[in-house]
């Protein structure tokens, strides 16, 4: 008899944990984050959740961009795909082609959600906006590469960090010469670093069509830009021992390398800053800059990281819910919550000076982040500055460092490797126009 | 021979069923529909595709980057099958002899198979690092002796290493198997003649292995080709410029990363065609020496 009483009485709660639930509405949002970028993101989750007792978000993370989108990909063509999807730049183009997507603008303006689009960093949501300015999907974990430098080698030869590309020449031949033992310049080849956000720093273009926002009969161009010499002098900085390959092939990637202590400078995303702070070499001094440039003009840098996806085919409540969340997640106090949890930096215009205004980004672990909005925000994006809007980009990238490397291991010129990249992604680009013929970019 | 039939059909189909209806789900279904992708441009998230003929195999074969791709695999198949048989072999007669503490031995050469591709190609990126341990010790000998980094047939070398290796203990198995069955009273025999150890190896226990010889030849064959893209995602993503792009990684990395549908499933027919070709010459030439009883 006494056994009973406990279980009916688990068996009751039971019943009102299911019916509890039950009454809120569910919706799926899957993201790509993993680690501890992962954790945070699953926190605003749960935040949310308990902010709410309408709706519910149920999230479910997976080991990277490239799978999520694969996953989404074949839960949306078997009809189970989640509300919310959080999505690469990289998957940008053949998502808006697919037009499988419900535009948050119009989303938040159906469910009379006011949000201040203009609010939002111009170098952000022009990324994810279609050729008419209009945002398609809503900018969350953004991020842009910048600099990372050792202070004391840096102090050593008493340089300052290098705003352009001569004067980086120039210091990693001052650190070689002060210590000709350590490792300056411990470089990754990185499409995104060396290409990409150096085409738009630089204000060249990396395809025609605008960096492919007017068109679908777009072509790379990048063999007849600076980016070419810019390839030049870091293979002339490796073949001189000025730089040192650190890839994960080797054992010791570039951010390895760097939060140890063995080289002086390190590119990546500013989204690394959070992870070399709390994971470095004992007595590591480091800070971060922008990318050099070529001559004395900058341009915005392009932003990267992911933006949230609201796919096509759920149901109006589903809708609801998610238009909650995203208003949610643009709140000063959740923007702050994420950007103070990942090295991500604020997406908004108003929480970036309101964070200023506290002093967040003047203090230790924080400084040094706003670097990424400085780069963001260098200019008003032009033509070439906007972001990259172009079919198959992930095999692209592939050519591109299997080129690279051919040329870096000194099987062919680099003028080579890039003419040969460019007709590789040329053909790729038309095999994508092929896909989609008939229809254009929205 | 006497042979055992169900007198009703039905019933035999019946018992079938379950494993033909498996076997359709997730093999000829699967295959119908990526032979189907082969010949139009499929859209990643739905909504149409358009029907191409030969243009995706034409533009695959066209392109002198996939044959060096069949190339490298056609290496890799033979490099990872000769060294994983050779080694497998000689750890299986070692076993078979029964020295000491050989039973401990041989439930320990059965634990590497059930460790997953893309941890092998882990453990082996730490092993063959030139930066740490053993290969540091090399180069430090031999200055720049040892840099898959930029060298790619030292990079493939270290593929197929680690392939080879994750299956020897499959191979060890049948190997050991096979060596046990042969009867002692043979060997013993031989050895009363006065046959050595390798002499009795060359003449009676190779020979009597020969069917599982070929039958763990037609696996391994098959496997590098298609269940090699673990390794090489962890130890080289297909570099460097290329050296191990193996047709598996290249289908893996175009399908479901780079989400051009329809190339892989060319590639995959492709493939598939290739293993089936080869399988074939195996069976045609290689069987025939094979004798079973």
């Amino acid at each position: 008899m006494n056994k009973t009483y406990p279980a009916l009485a688990a068996l009751a709660l039971a019943f009102c944990a299911t019916t509890a639930s039950a009454d809120k509405i569910k919706f799926d949002y899957w993201y790509g984050l993993s680690g501890d970028l992962g954790e945070t993101l699953a926190e605003t989750c749960n935040r949310f959740n308990a902010s709410q007792d309408k709706y519910e978000a149920v999230c479910t993370g997976y080991d990277g961009y490239e799978l999520v989108v694969q996953s989404a990909i074949a839960a949306f063509r078997a009809g189970k795909a989640p509300a919310l999807l959080q999505s690469f730049d990289a998957g940008t183009a053949d998502l808006m082609m697919s037009g499988q997507f419900y535009a948050v603008t119009q989303m938040m303006k159906d469910y009379n959600i006011e949000i201040n689009w203009d609010d939002y960093f111009p170098g952000i949501a022009n990324y994810y906006a279609s050729s008419k300015g209009e945002l398609f999907s809503m900018p969350f974990n953004s991020s842009t590469a910048v600099m990372y430098y050792n202070t004391d080698d840096l102090a050593a030869v008493n340089m300052p960090a290098p705003t352009t590309w001569a004067e980086f020449d120039a210091t990693l031949k001052a650190l070689k010469a002060k210590n000709p033992e350590k490792c300056s310049y411990g470089y990754e080849p990185s499409v995104w670093v060396d290409l990409e956000q150096y085409s738009s720093i630089n204000n060249v273009p990396l395809a025609t069509n605008n960096n492919g926002y007017d068109g679908l009969d777009t072509q790379y161009v990048y063999n007849t830009t600076s980016a070419v010499k810019h390839m030049e002098d870091i293979k002339g900085w490796l073949d001189a021992g000025l730089a040192e390959m650190k890839v994960s092939a080797g054992g010791m990637n570039s951010q390895e390398a760097f939060s140890q202590n063995i080289c002086s400078f390190f590119f990546g995303s500013i989204a690394n800053h959070s992870s070399l702070h709390l994971k470095h070499a004992d007595g590591l001094n480091w800070d971060v800059a922008m990318i050099p440039t070529e001559t004395a003009e900058r341009h915005n840098s392009v932003v990267g990281g992911a933006s949230l996806w609201v796919l096509a085919g759920k149901t109006e409540e589903e809708y609801r819910g998610v238009a909650e969340y995203l208003k949610f997640i643009a709140t000063p106090e959740e923007i702050k919550f994420w950007v103070s949890n990942t090295g991500y930096i604020a997406v908004t215009k108003s929480a970036f000076d309101a964070l200023t205004a506290e002093g967040f980004y003047s203090a230790a672990p924080y400084k040094g982040r706003e670097v990424a909005i400085t780069s963001l925000t260098a200019t008003e994006p032009g033509p070439l500055n906007r972001g990259f809007r172009l079919g198959s980009m992930i095999q692209h990238r592939a050519e591109w460092l299997s080129e690279v490397q051919a040329a870096l291991a000194g099987q062919k010129t680099v003028q080579e490797a890039y003419d040969t990249s460019v007709e590789r992604g040329n053909a790729l680009l038309e095999k994508f126009a092929k896909t989609y013929a008939g229809k254009t970019l929205p | 021979m006497r042979r055992a039939y169900f007198k009703n059909n039905w019933v035999a189909a019946l018992m079938v069923a379950p494993q033909l209806i498996i076997v359709f789900t997730f093999f000829y279904f699967p295959t119908s529909q990526a032979l189907y992708w082969a010949f139009t441009l499929e859209q990643p998230w739905g909504g149409g595709n358009t029907w191409v003929g030969f243009d995706n195999f034409a533009a695959i074969l066209g392109d002198a980057y996939y044959w060096d791709s069949i190339w490298v695999s056609i290496v890799y198949a033979i490099g990872s099958t000769a060294l994983s048989v050779i080694m497998a072999l000689t750890l299986a007669i070692f076993a078979d002899r029964q020295l000491a503490g050989y039973k401990l031995y041989r439930v320990g050469m059965i634990w590497p198979y059930a460790i997953a591709a893309p941890a092998v190609g882990l453990a082996f990126r730490f092993i063959f690092t030139p930066g740490a341990g053993l290969m540091m010790f090399i180069n430090q000998m031999f200055p720049d002796l040892w840099n898959p980094v930029d060298n790619g047939t030292q990079a493939m070398g270290m593929v197929i290493v680690a392939g080879a290796w994750k299956q020897v203990a499959y191979n060890f198995i049948f190997f050991l198997a096979g060596l046990q069955s042969i009867p002692r009273s043979l060997i013993e025999a031989g050895a009363m003649d006065g046959a050595r150890v390798l002499r009795r190896m060359r003449d009676i226990q190779l020979p009597l292995l020969a069917p599982t010889f070929f039958f763990v030849l037609v696996i391994n064959i098959t496997d590098s080709f298609t269940d090699s893209f673990g390794i090489v995602d962890t130890m080289t993503a297909g570099g460097p410029s290329r050296a191990t792009n193996l047709m598996v990684y290249k289908i893996f990395n175009d399908g479901f990363q780079g989400l051009d549908y329809s190339g892989a499933a060319a590639q995959s027919i492709i493939l598939m065609l290739l293993v089936i070709a080869l399988t074939f010459v195996q069976f045609r030439y290689i069987e025939r020496k094979v004798h079973y009883t």
